[in-house]
């Protein structure tokens, strides 16, 4: 049994419970919200996957979505029309990730640094634009875009993150971008010396992950309806936990995107029950610190078993 | 210049270039801004280096292994909190306790972390991500939503802060500074003379050969988890006596802030290089930088954040690009002759 067949039985269990526990866990309207509380979130644990098989990490993306946010409620502010200030921020976050890109693939520093000077950066930029007030300017139809369903029950950024799911799949599995990125995962050398354009590779995907925070920022502003300086905070560490918990390897090379699928279901669905049967949210972080280590060590546990088997049982 | 430059190791020039940048950031804004350079700048700025360079040398020995720690933030709350409440409980309590009971709680979460990275094989970034979560929790639940507040803790605490070991005039030395220097000098010396500290080098450097040498790798790797987790203690009660009152907010962001001093103090996030001193640096430039520029008035003091994160940068790749050359002429320079 694969750790996605581990995932998908807890998975069960963990609805099983939830179900048995509050009746209003299998509710439609339960499902989509909690879907939409977190949508934010689950759409950068896509890219971040992408960037974690790749042997990198990106810890800038929840400054970049707070910079996306502060910079569309700075722009609408000062008169531009909300869709062009849309348009800007995504290009926000191309050029972010670009800069990120060119210290890791051009002056090859480690990401985990670049990134981590780029969480302070990103923010601080962020901050220059509204310093620390709350901008409420919104159109209404910007708002409502956040909370109205459009197609059946779902809202737009549901739509968007099943759309960036299907895309993230058949990339990652079905193309040969998809491949690269594992082969430079597991050895950037080899990747080198087998023709691969491996700064080309990093480079697209560090742009896609700015691009793909500066969207969920602007949906995060379209859902709170309103901007601040400090939104966003600390979201890195709940992406990349969802993402390990899907068994990606932190050291690259190794995982897919259906385990990060069902690890993000595993954590919703946890702190959704959790939040069902009355748990405070900083039990909930706990728990699932606790499991993120525990999902760690299954492995090496299960290895351990086998050898002790193998040592009992041995011809 | 060149030639003077040639003797000394390359380590060393790292840290006389740290020097020269905090020089030059003093004199910059000694410039820029009228009555800068006044005996409260060293004041404050030395008091809250102690705070921070003492968990930047925590971290210094975690990354010198090749792991990193970023539950030190969580540390730092909890025992912050933890100390605090024991102290406003019973005033009684002995200064010596209370510190050991902050550098005993500290330790024992650090040896958690370090049995997990050592012994149970978890990568150490996943292992101090969910033990920050984790010891958040325990704080907020320890804490029941309550805050220790100043007009409980005891006067001694309270005086703690503004404790002078020698004064001239109006410039002062605090007794935060001097543990803060005690702790720099032991280290330093600990890991540039012992063998556990080249060891710890060593396993950084290359962990397969350290251990195929025969060190007891996970021991080393445990007690540098240790050990950081009880200077993040000390680190917490430094935390306690300068601010007084405790949320269950304390300390959060000082694990990347932590990472960041280090970095910038020239330790290779891969391990194996860097010195105590480094990082020590590191942590004065990162601090007087954000002390100066909120007193600039030309530009707004929210340009603090987006500058402190272009300076970690450029101080890397300079590390990155420059020592690389240096290095190699170093190396070619003292090379034993072939003849």
């Amino acid at each position: 049994m694969g750790w996605e067949g581990f995932l998908l039985v807890v998975l069960l269990l963990i609805i099983c419970v939830n179900s048995f526990n509050s009746l209003a866990f299998l509710t439609v309207e339960n499902q989509v919200n909690l879907f939409v509380l977190s949508v934010e979130k689950i759409i950068i644990a896509l890219i971040m996957t992408f960037i974690i098989l790749n042997a990198e990490i990106d810890l800038s993306v929840a400054s970049m979505m707070g910079l996306a946010a502060c910079a569309l409620g700075w722009m609408v502010e000062s008169g531009t029309s909300t869709s062009t200030a849309i348009g800007l921020c995504l290009i926000i976050g191309l050029v972010g990730g670009a800069f990120n890109a060119y210290w890791i693939t051009i002056v090859k520093l480690p990401s985990l640094v670049v990134t981590l000077a780029m969480l302070i950066g990103f923010r601080g930029l962020g901050r220059v634009l509204i310093e620390d007030r709350s901008i409420r300017v919104f159109p209404p139809w910007f708002e409502n875009l956040g909370q109205q369903p459009i197609l059946g029950p779902l809202p737009l950024s549901i739509l968007i993150f099943l759309v960036l799911l299907v895309i993230a799949v058949v990339i990652l599995q079905y193309t040969g971008f998809g491949r690269y990125v594992y082969v430079i995962g597991i050895s950037q050398e080899v990747a080198t010396y087998s023709g691969v354009r491996v700064a080309r590779v990093k480079t697209i995907l560090f742009m896609v992950s700015g691009l793909i925070s500066a969207l969920a920022g602007i949906l995060f502003s379209a859902r709170l309806g309103s901007v601040r300086g400090d939104m966003g905070l600390g979201f890195e560490l709940d992406i990349i936990t969802m993402v390990l918990l899907g068994g990606v390897s932190i050291f690259g090379g190794a995982g897919s995107i259906y385990g990060v699928i069902l690890s993000i279901l595993i954590v919703l669905y946890l702190r959704n029950g959790m939040s069902l049967s009355n748990v405070t949210g900083h039990i909930q972080t706990g728990v699932i610190g606790v499991i993120l280590i525990l999902s760690a060590m299954i492995p090496n546990i299960k290895s351990w078993l086998e050898s002790i088997f193998d040592k009992k049982y041995a011809p | 210049m060149v030639k003077y430059l040639s003797q000394v190791r390359p380590e060393k020039q790292r840290e006389l270039v740290l020097l020269l940048l905090i020089l030059l950031v003093v004199i910059f804004f000694a410039m820029m801004i009228p009555n800068y350079l006044n005996a409260r700048l060293f004041n404050r700025v030395s008091t809250s280096v102690a705070i921070m360079a003492v968990l930047a040398i925590g971290q210094t020995l975690v990354v010198l292994t090749r792991n990193i720690d970023l539950s030190v933030g969580s540390i730092v709350g909890f025992t912050a909190y933890f100390v605090g409440q024991q102290l406003s409980h019973n005033n009684e309590i002995e200064p010596m306790v209370a510190v050991l009971m902050a550098i005993g709680v500290g330790a024992l979460m650090g040896g958690f972390n370090g049995i997990l990275v050592a012994y149970c094989r978890v990568p150490a970034i996943i292992v101090t991500l969910g033990t920050m979560a984790l010891f958040r929790t325990l704080l907020v639940e320890y804490s029941d939503a309550q805050t220790v507040l100043t007009v409980n803790l005891p006067q001694w605490l309270l005086d703690f802060p503004r404790l002078n070991v020698l004064s001239h005039g109006r410039l002062h030395l605090r007794f935060v500074v001097v543990i803060m220097l005690a702790v720099v000098v032991l280290f330093q010396l600990f890991l540039r003379f012992s063998s556990f500290g080249r060891k710890l080098y060593a396993i950084g450097s290359n962990p397969e050969a350290a251990n195929n040498a025969g060190f007891p790798t996970q021991r080393i790797v445990l007690i540098s988890f240790l050990l950081c987790g009880a200077l993040a203690g000390l680190t917490g009660f430094l935390f306690l006596a300068r601010f007084g009152n405790i949320t269950v907010v304390a300390g959060i962001g000082f694990e990347l802030k932590s990472v960041a001093a280090v970095v910038v103090g020239g330790v290779n996030i891969f391990g194996g290089s860097g010195s105590i001193l480094g990082a020590t640096l590191g942590a004065i430039l990162i601090d007087l930088l954000e002390n100066s520029l909120i007193r600039w008035l030309q530009i707004s003091e929210f340009w603090r954040d987006a500058l402190l994160g272009l300076l970690i940068l450029t101080s890397v790749a300079t590390d990155s690009i420059f020592m690389k050359r240096i290095r190699l002429y170093w190396a070619k320079r003292h090379a034993p002759s072939t003849s």
